[in-house]
Parts: C-alpha cells; structure tokens; sequence
C-alpha cells in the first residue's frame, strides 16, 4: 500500500515537471517571437501594399483608393478588425483578403483568374492583394477586434461558421473542434488554442497576416484555413471561397473586444 | 528591382539607435528550385552607412545573412534631424540607397 502511494506521488511529480517543462519552451517561443516582432519583416510587404494601394494599375489605370472595406470608400484605419462583415453591393460577407481581391477587379479591371492565378506568396513571390492585405492590416493596429453582427447575412454567417467548425467529415473524421475545441491541446511543440473561447478565437486573428521566417513569406488567413483544410484531408476550398469568410466570420465573433497588435510574425 | 528599406533612427541622449531592415532574397546559390536545378546565388555583399555624408557604420556580408536581414547599431554624434543614408550592393551588382531623418 506503501508503495504504490508513492509510486502514485511520483507519477503526479512527473506529470507536474512534465507541464512545467512545456509551459517554459512556450515562454521561449514566446520570448522569441516578441524578439523578433519588433523588427518584423512584415513591415517591408506593408510598405509595397501602401505604395501598390496608391499606384494606377490594370487595364482601367486605376488605384484602389476608392476601394471600399466597409467603413465607406478609401477608409482603411480599423477596416480589418472589422472584417469579414456584409457587403450590400454584392450582397455577401467577405473577409478583407477577398474584399481587396474584389476591389482590384471591380477598380482596376483585373479578371478574377488574373488576380488570383497566384493566391499566395511562394518563391516566386508575394502577390500584389497579400501585400495590399499587409497594409491594411496594419492600419488597425492597437484597435480593437469588432465584427458587426447586426445584419442578418452576417448572424447567418457565424451560425454557418460555427457549424463548419464542428462539423466532422473527412477520412480522419476530424473537425476544425477535434484540435481547437478544448483546452490545453498541442501538437509537439504548438499549443493549440481553444477557439471557442474569446482569448483562443483572439489567437486566431492576431498575428495574420504574418510573415513566416520558414521561407520569408508573408502569409494570409486564407492561406491558414487552406492549410486547416488540408490537415483535416478535406478538399481545399476555391481561393477566396465564401465558405472561408463565414469560417473566419465565426472565430472574428468570438474574439470581439480583443485588441488587434497589426501583421504578425510566425516560426 | 529592390524593394525599399525600413529605416529607423532615433538619437537619445549623444546615442544613436539606427535600426533597418532591408528587403533582399539573400540566396545562397546552394538552394534548388521544385524543378531540380539549382538557384543562383543572390545576396548583399556590402553595407554602407553614412551620417550626414560621413561613414559610421560598414558591414562585408556573405551568405550566412538570412532573407529580409535586419541590421541594428548604436553610434555616437547624432543629432535629431541628420540625415542617415543606407547602401547596399549585392553580388549581382544591383544596389539600394533609402535615406532616413534622426528622431
């Protein structure tokens, strides 16, 4: 009887130093990265995105200035903490990565297999809406994260949303909850927020878009939920998909009222 | 065509903080692309910069440096509004100058 006390105290210890040891490479992958955000590449896609925003381009030779990201034509400061949100001219939610796509076709004439021949950033580089992402991005640093949700299509999108979310398919019957329903989860070194919760779905928003330093690239949303898609062996959704906004419409909900830090940096 | 730096300069005190990040591919030439063939060597081989004209710091890089590098140093002399002017040349001869005020 003993023993096995003690052998169910050690096991406790054990288990004790095996969190606080996690705990501790966290704070290391913590302390890394607010090293590094100071300095944040990032910035530089920001600056081509703020230049690009301003340029003529296209077959009609037009700027995005007059782009409209919610808050009326050409307003940027807060724009992406506000997004996705409805858009009564196409009568739709759309995150900011599908709006900015949108403005290039509507504004500068761009045909749709045009802008998003290249979605994302890869060798051969950064395209034009990922870098104009960057930007705007940046402009709702220090704001608070605040999706409307007073228009029916957008209540409707959460609900859609957060049935995505859990919704359990695929050869692994795995949902986007099997990881980021519950607390404490991890995969090796990662801890997995819980995006059912405020502070979880916050970690869901802040740091994109980010610059990844695998690569140097600058990476979207869009690009991580295609990347949860893949992970689950679902079938990737069509670049800027209606489904990833109402996705994105769901986790931006639950992180409302947390403050959004700009364009981030990841490992 | 290069991409501009970020450039920061903010004196405190008689010190100066100059902080910059320079947007460059800074390939090794050891890397192969998804075809199998290998990807020229490209990087920043020479770093220059000047104070109101006057050189205060110089760097000779190779292909150690990582892509996007940033470069930060401290100097003494500054004042707020001198102008700081960052160069670089790379090994395939193309060059960048960005210029900065101190804060």
């Amino acid at each position: 009887m003993k023993t096995l006390k003690a052998l169910v105290a050690m096991c406790g210890l054990l288990i004790a130093a095996n969190a606080s040891a996690q705990s501790a490479v966290s704070e290391e992958f913590q302390k890394f990265r607010s090293i590094m955000e100071e300095d944040n590449p990032a910035e530089l896609f920001e600056a081509i995105g703020e230049e690009y925003w301003y340029t003529k381009a296209g077959p009609r030779n037009a700027s995005l200035e007059a782009c409209d990201l919610g808050l009326g034509p050409g307003v940027i400061k807060g724009a992406y903490a506000q997004m996705p949100r409805y858009f009564a001219d196409v009568d739709q939610i759309m995150d900011a990565e599908t709006r900015i796509v949108h403005c290039m076709e509507t504004l500068q004439g761009f045909s749709h297999e045009e802008v998003t021949k290249q979605p994302f950033s890869n060798d051969k580089g950064t395209p034009n809406h990922v870098s104009v992402l960057t930007y705007v991005a940046s402009q709702s640093k220090g704001m608070p994260i605040a999706l409307p949700q007073s228009h029916p299509k957008e209540r409707e999108a959460y609900a859609v949303g957060k049935e995505m979310f859990n919704y359990r398919a695929g050869p692994y019957d795995f949902s986007c909850a099997t990881c980021h329903g519950t607390e404490g989860k991890r995969i090796r070194m990662q801890d997995l927020p819980n995006l059912t919760t405020r502070d979880g779905a916050a970690k869901s928003v802040l740091g994109w878009p980010g610059y990844r330093i695998t690569g140097g690239r600058m990476l979207t949303l869009q690009w991580r939920m295609n990347d949860c898609f893949r992970q689950q062996r679902f079938p990737q959704p069509k670049y800027v998909s209606e489904a990833v906004s109402v996705l994105l419409t769901y986790m931006g909900v639950t992180a409302n009222g947390t403050m959004y830090t700009g364009p981030g940096i990841k490992r | 065509m290069a991409n501009p730096m970020k450039i920061r300069a903010a004196v405190q005190g008689d010190v100066t903080d100059v902080r910059v990040l320079m947007a460059h591919d800074m390939e090794t030439g050891l890397r192969k692309d998804s075809s199998g063939s290998p990807i020229p060597a490209h990087f920043i081989q020479l770093v220059t910069v000047k104070h109101n004209g006057k050189d205060v710091f110089s760097a000779q890089w190779g292909t150690a440096i990582a892509k996007n590098p940033f470069v930060a140093f401290k100097f003494k002399g500054g004042k707020a509004g001198d102008k700081i002017q960052v160069n670089w040349v790379d090994n395939t001869g193309d060059t960048r100058t960005d210029e900065t005020t101190i804060r």
